[in-house]
């Protein structure tokens, strides 16, 4: 019983230890996004490597997301008659919910691991301890724009993913099930609304600073060689994933 | 030049450094030694700041370092190089760019002018035409110049050492310690070196320290050293199992 009660004391200090120095981490990051001199080349490296490079990923998933939905909305949506609502149906599935989650789930398993992989060889081949030691602050230098580049790379990301999950929904509707072309844009462009798209996106948004935070802490603060680096890793995807389904159902609970 | 005061560390319940007390002279080259997991790097890693002690000081002339805040730190870190133990090297940036790194850092030099003093550093250490190599392509021994390189490329006043010659064939070592000798001699810069290889102590220091159970037990010149009767520094610098260190 004592040796239980020890046990889950030691990890709610774990966790509380593992809050505080992200959220010290986050504040700091914050201040060094606004003093100059900032490094934009960083910036757009970053933003390349989770954007750019995540790209065929998030096609995959949104496509077939969407064409999956079109499938099942179609089904049920028939047994009341209402066919004409796979659009609308594919749409604000994809712009409210399954198009940020997805994009920040598939892009934490991505770019979130290989940042924490990153920062954490980092870490563990004393590269960081170079960077304070030339007296580059490692937080300016390497989170920052890790950070940065999740916030503004995670909606771009969302765009395309509800973008081309529509067409996929489209694509299904149309062709294979043969609703009405005319009926399915039209039924889409009446129920969605410009309040839905921007709901999901600042919803990414969120996720971006998620992603790209834990990934960032979980490298930074890696020990004990390539044993720690690919724990820093898998630690990142499953703490940033746990984090993007939790912050999801608090923002959609107040959204509504 | 830099004096460590009653130096405490303990990282839990573990008590690495236990009263460190050292005075490093300038421009001269003093070498601490001691076994592997002695405290060695973090006895280091407290000059340069990169770890707070949990008592005593470091005093850099008349400054303490270890009350300065972390931007004050950053100034007086310009005037320290450092060469790490695996040599720290960014695998994300050529050679070129690794060295040239502080100075793109902390000067307004242009690519030329950064491309002219990176290419005078390598040559300083012995290489040519590596400058578009990427680190993972080098050997332990090129990587230990190219650190090296890097952490004299903007001409500190100090710098520090983290065994560079742990991994290396002896001849390699003995290369090593001429390199030492060559560019601390130009300047006059103050070395610090913490090694555990005796044969490139005595080639290099002006004055050697042993480090021991978290205190320095013994220091003076290498003469002197070398007739010191302490029966632990002597089984250290003859490198026998038996003797007052227990292996075990
Ligand atoms: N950041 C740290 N956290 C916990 N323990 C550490 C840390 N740094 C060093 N130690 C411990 O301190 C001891 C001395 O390490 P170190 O200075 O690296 O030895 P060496 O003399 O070989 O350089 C080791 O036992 C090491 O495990
Ligand atoms: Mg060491």
């Amino acid at each position: 019983m004592r040796r239980q009660l020890e046990s889950i004391g030691r990890y709610s200090e774990d966790v509380v230890t593992t809050a505080g120095q992200m959220a010290i981490m986050l504040a700091s990051a914050f201040l060094y996004a606004f003093t100059p001199p900032i490094k934009f080349r960083n910036i757009f490296k970053q933003m390349e490597f989770v954007g750019v490079q995540s790209l065929f990923v998030v096609i995959l998933t949104g496509s077939f997301t969407g064409m999956v939905l079109a499938l099942q909305s179609y089904n049920a949506l028939k047994r009341f008659g209402a066919e004409s609502l796979v659009g609308p149906t594919v749409a604000l599935s994809m712009a409210r919910e399954l198009g940020p989650v997805l994009t920040g789930l598939m892009v934490t398993g991505r770019a979130g691991s290989a940042m924490a992989t990153e920062l954490g060889t980092m870490r563990v081949t004393e590269q960081i301890d170079a960077l304070f030691a030339m007296a580059v602050n490692p937080i300016r230098y390497l989170v920052v724009p890790r950070v940065i580049a999740g916030i503004l790379m995670f909606p771009v990301l969302t765009i395309v993913t509800d973008f081309v999950g529509v067409i996929g929904g489209y694509a299904v509707g149309v062709k294979l099930l043969g609703i009405n072309p005319g009926i399915y844009i039209g039924r889409t462009v009446d129920f969605v609304q410009m309040d839905d798209i921007v709901t999901g996106l600042t919803k990414s948004l969120v996720f971006g600073l998620i992603t790209s935070l834990v990934a960032c802490y979980n490298g930074f603060y890696a020990t004990g060689g390539a044993e720690g680096v690919g724990r820093a890793a898998t630690s990142s995807v499953v703490m940033g994933s746990i984090m993007i389904l939790i912050s999801d159902y608090l923002m959609s609970s107040f959204a509504v | 030049m830099i004096k460590i005061i009653n130096l405490r560390k303990s990282f839990g319940d573990k008590k690495v450094l236990d009263g460190v007390n050292l005075e490093i002279e300038r421009g001269k080259i003093t070498v601490i030694i001691g076994r592997s997991g002695e405290g060695k790097s973090v006895l280091i890693k407290h000059i340069i700041g990169l770890l707070k002690p949990d008592e005593g000081a470091v005093f850099l002339e008349d400054q303490d370092l270890t009350s300065l805040r972390d931007r004050d730190f950053n100034e007086v870190r310009k005037r320290f190089g450092m060469l790490f133990q695996g040599a720290a090297l960014f695998d994300s940036m050529t050679v070129a760019g690794n060295v040239g790194f502080p100075l793109k850092e902390h000067t307004d030099l242009n690519d030329e002018d950064i491309g002219k003093i990176v290419t005078d550093k390598l040559h300083r250490v012995g290489l040519v035409d590596v400058e578009e190599m990427m680190p993972s392509d080098l050997s332990g021994g090129m990587k230990k110049r190219v650190g090296l390189a890097r952490a004299i490329v903007m001409d500190p006043e100090i710098v520090l050492f983290d065994e560079p010659t742990t991994g290396l064939d002896p001849i390699m070592s003995d290369s090593i310690a001429d390199l030492v000798l060559d560019t601390q001699k130009a300047l006059k810069t103050t070395y610090i070196l913490i090694t555990h290889d005796i044969p490139f102590t005595y080639k290099i220091a002006d004055k050697i320290a042993m480090l021991h159970e978290g205190r320095i037990i013994e220091e003076g010149s290498v003469e002197e050293m070398k007739a010191n009767p302490n029966p632990i520094l002597r089984q250290f610098l003859e490198g026998r199992a038996e003797g007052p260190i227990k292996v075990f």
